[in-house]
């Protein structure tokens, strides 16, 4: 191949290093006008009156709204959601009020003119303690709200979602059973830390044409919220998303959007413009959720795990519009990577008064992984065998069967343990670098699926030009993952000609067709899918007509480099170029028109798994599996730990840029040890305690460990060039393998995230006066 | 109130009336329509705001933009000279050092003023020289190689 699978540069490079690239932000309309928002300042509250009386006397301040306008509520699986809060807050930080201004400066003088009466309510600020039958409720009229049947909500209850996984039996297993592990894990709220916070801004013309302009990851599915919220039809309804600083699930589904748009409703022709400051990011848009998990394994003495039983209560936040699916998909994957033939959870959905809530890069799995793994090291040891060997007795293989008994057909996790053992050295030991530290290694491997709508669609169009160059239209976004590139490389290797003459256009819902949204690792498999398909489409159109013009049948012509070549003899071609507006002939007179590829997609055969035990033969589009080894140095008096090297595999199915891909590889590695090690949002009584960089600290430079990135090509069949996901499983088996490394260095297991530096001194402190005792 | 003031920016001599209140990140944005410094944290904390001043790497969102009068500012839009990329920016490309791009115009500034002080660092002055730039995306190692690639390639 000559561009699939070549580190092929940027598209959008050099728009990016010279800053030329407009993000939202950026954008300065005519006219504009700046929107700020005042919050609640208690986590739970009835409001009981709002005075903006002085606010509206502020000159230059244009609009005011408030909650009770707007009541319709929203959401992508459960409705329960407003952009502003009506009757009570459910979160310290969420919106009541909004105001539009002149200036961003008045907007805000405006916002602290507002007075707002609350009366305090007593807060669920715990999950566990969130389902306990006296637990305050976050959502009292959860019975009145619309869901997708795939869900289950509890009304009457903090339980926005109860998802139950019942393969084989389970309760026999343990009896029999020859040792049975129980343990608890908490992995607390982390914020995705986009360098750009969300913006977004909103203009409704006078003939009832709204634009958005929205730092989004997926437009379509924001216009279809937005739509929903504001009663605006599609065709009038346009979201463009020009540029995306960096995501990982926190602009996936619809957050700010749905505050400039009443504005602008009510200032026609006028932009109002939104953008969040870092306090506002880390509190009032998603969060990672937080998890209590219980888990459960029985296992014989050879090795082989016999089966799971799983709690996952998931701390969903204020709104769980978009987290019950997180609970679901943490649900059917929570036997992990291994074939168990007895696998029982239920993974619960709470409702908290804490911040929302949300998608964030591995939708779910670094979450249960993080005691998976750490469950299964502590198996090993009990048997007396190696990390290695626990996951080479059950980990998944081809032909195997996973916790939905759906039957694996490709799975290249043994080739990736292997290549990860190798890499890591994991049975080697290495000298600290000073004798009051100490160094270990772990490992983990991880599992995820795509979690979305079985019906989740991508498609694409080709333009060719009449020069022979060709316009790329899709939907997906590149919110930094290198979609751009990739998805001209897809079409470059079908049309043969090279990236450069292909312009991708992505992120406008009146000119780009329609993507799902950019989620789910998805992107490359599905609507690389689609690109493909739209240019196997226009390729099939320049052979039609090339047919006529050379006298030649199509399946002995081929497109190479431009031209339309036959296969048998060589100088018999014809230029792309000239076929892009149609097949000209001698006498004039012309035939088909421009040419213009079509391409969509829908993932085949997925099917709804059944309502009540979980079990389905195929839930989802494919499992992405892979392994990360770890090496990690401890400071004994310190407690601190360096991650020292990480080496990791994964079966991506074919690489498609191999740089990209690296790259992809490093910011999840990195990214899951900032989580593992010192990632918190702290939170009080359901205050945010540390909303700033100053405390909530992410990787730098700094803490940048050696990586050793491989891969393994076990193709994907639906899959572009045999491609699959791999954006998020990537960071999957961090923590975990973090965690098994520094018990491997000192014998401390910790079963909390962040693994910070006063919980590993504690635990050594801990362990060391009781072993003077 | 506003106060006018005469500084270099991007090679250019400019006068300007601006808001005494004004940080040079809002003056440069909203005054300039540069853009390419963005503010991610507007405390000094992420770096995606860096310019240089006089030859030395700032957080553009810490500082009034009355403290440039008499200075000279260069911000990532004047880096490529009649449209030639600078060395950074065409290493950064090649080497995949970008990803959303939304720290990248800070970065390369940081990186610009590092390389101005310090023409030959080492990894460990470039980890340390780009500490205050924060990254979500890369993992930093291809932005690192992507600096040392520049060093490595300078004429001897």
């Amino acid at each position: 191949m000559k561009f699939v699978g070549k580190s092929v540069k940027r598209v959008d490079g050099i728009k990016k290093v010279t800053g030329s690239l407009k993000y939202v932000d950026d954008i300065k309309l005519s006219r504009m006008l700046y929107a700020a928002v005042k919050r609640s300042p208690y986590p739970h509250a009835n409001i009981l009156n709002i005075d903006i009386s002085k606010a509206e006397a502020l000159k230059g301040v244009k609009k005011i709204i408030t909650g009770d306008q707007f009541t319709k509520r929203g959401g992508l699986y459960l409705e329960d959601k407003n952009f502003l809060a009506v009757g009570k807050a459910r979160y310290q930080g969420e919106g009541v009020v909004a105001v539009c201004a002149e200036t961003e400066e008045i907007a805000k003088e405006a916002v602290a003119l507002i007075d707002v009466e609350y009366e305090v309510l007593p807060a669920v600020t715990n999950a566990v303690d969130g389902m306990k039958p006296d637990s305050p409720l976050v959502h009292p009229d959860l019975a009145d709200y619309q869901w997708a049947p795939v869900f289950f909500p509890e009304p009457g209850t903090n339980v926005s979602n109860h998802y139950k996984l019942r393969k084989g039996n389970s309760p026999e297993a343990f009896e029999q059973a020859d040792i049975v592990v129980e343990n608890d894990f908490f992995v607390p709220h982390v914020q995705h830390v986009p360098i750009e916070p969300h913006t977004a801004i909103a203009q409704m013309d006078v003939d009832g044409f709204l634009t958005v302009w929205a730092s989004c990851q997926s437009p379509y599915a924001v216009r279809q919220a937005l739509s929903a919220a504001f009663d605006v039809p599609l065709n009038k309804l346009r979201v463009l998303s020009p540029a995306v600083g960096g995501g990982f699930g926190s602009k996936a589904g619809t957050t700010l959007e749905g505050i400039v748009i009443p504005l602008a409703k009510a200032c026609p022709g006028r932009p109002i413009k939104l953008t969040y400051s870092r306090e506002d990011e880390f509190q009032n848009a998603y969060v990672r959720q937080g998890l209590h998990a219980k888990i459960k394994t029985a296992v014989n003495k050879d090795g082989k795990i016999t089966a799971v039983q799983n709690e996952f209560v998931w701390d969903g936040g204020a709104y769980t519009e978009y987290g019950v699916n997180i609970a679901k998909a943490a649900g059917y994957a929570s036997a992990g990577p291994y074939d168990i033939d007895n696998v029982w959870t239920d993974s619960y959905c709470v409702y908290t008064n804490h911040p929302v809530g949300g998608p964030y890069r591995g939708f779910g799995m670094c979450e249960i992984h993080f005691g998976i793994e750490q469950n299964l090291d502590i198996i090993a040891e009990k048997l007396g065998i190696t990390p290695v060997e626990i996951r080479r007795i059950n980990g998944m293989k081809p032909g195997g069967t996973t916790g939905t008994g759906e039957v694996v057909s490709t799975s290249g996790l043994m080739q990736c343990l292997d290549s990860v053992v190798q890499d890591i050295k994991i049975h080697e030991k290495s000298k600290p670098t000073s004798p009051k530290k100490v160094r270990g290694k772990g490992i983990a491997c991880g599992w995820k699926a795509p979690s979305m709508p079985n019906n989740a669609a991508s498609s694409a169009v080709i333009k060719l030009n009449e020069d022979g160059t060709a316009h790329l239209l899709v939907s997906a976004q590149d919110i930094g993952q290198g979609s751009d590139t990739v998805m001209t490389q897809i079409a470059a290797e079908v049309l043969s000609i090279s990236p450069e003459k292909i312009t991708i256009r992505t992120g406008d819902t009146d000119h780009t067709p329609y993507e799902w949204q950019t989620v789910a690792s998805r992107i490359t498999y599905s609507a690389g899918r689609a690109v493909f398909e739209a240019a196997k489409d226009a390729m099939d159109q320049l052979l039609e007509l090339s047919q006529i013009k050379l006298g030649i049948y199509k399946r002995d012509l081929e497109l190479r480099d431009g031209y339309v070549v036959s296969k048998i003899y060589p100088d018999k071609k014809v230029a792309i170029a000239d076929l892009a507006i149609g097949l000209n002939f001698e006498d004039g007179s012309a035939i088909h028109g421009p040419i213009i590829g079509r391409g969509a997609f829908i993932p085949p055969n997925i099917r709804d798994a059944d309502k009540k035990t979980g079990l389905g033969d195929h839930p989802v589009v494919f499992w992405t599996y892979g392994v990360q080894g770890v090496e990690v140095e401890v400071d004994l008096e310190t407690g601190q730990t360096k991650v020292l090297t990480v080496a990791s595999c994964f079966d991506v199915g074919k690489v498609m840029n191999p740089q990209l891909l690296e790259g992809q590889m490093e910011g999840a590695i990195v990214q899951g040890m900032g989580t593992a090690l010192f990632e918190e949002l702290i939170l009080k009584d359901g205050k945010v305690m540390n909303p700033s960089f100053v405390d909530y600290k992410i990787p730098t430079s700094d803490d940048m460990p050696e990586m050793i990135i491989k891969f393994v090509e076990n193709p994907e069949e639906t899959g572009p060039f045999g491609a699959r996901g791999v954006a998020e499983p990537a960071m999957v088996p961090s923590a975990p393998a973090i965690a098994n490394a520094i018990y491997d260095a000192t014998g401390i297991r910790l079963n909390t995230m962040p693994m910070t530096a006063e919980k590993v001194l504690a635990a050594i402190k801990a362990r060391d006066a009781q072993n003077t005792e | 109130m506003k106060k006018i003031i005469e500084f270099t920016l991007n090679g250019e001599l400019v006068e300007h009336a601006v808001d005494v209140q004004k940080t040079l990140l809002k003056m440069i944005r909203e005054d300039f329509d540069l853009t390419g410094a963005k503010e991610g944290c507007g405390a000094g904390e992420c770096g995606a705001c860096t310019v240089i001043m006089d030859g030395r790497a700032l957080n553009a969102c810490l500082v009034f933009a009355v403290e440039a009068d008499g200075h000279d500012i260069l911000t990532i839009e004047g880096l490529a000279v009649d449209g030639v990329l600078d060395p950074l920016q065409v290493s950064f490309i090649e080497n995949a050092a970008l990803q959303c791009g939304y720290c990248t115009p800070g970065m390369i500034m940081t990186a610009k003023a590092l390389l101005n002080e310090n023409p030959t660092p080492t990894v460990e002055e470039i980890k340390e020289g780009i500490s205050g730039n924060l990254c979500r995306c890369t993992g930093y190692k291809k932005i690192i190689e992507a600096i040392q690639f520049v060093v490595e390639d300078q004429p001897v």
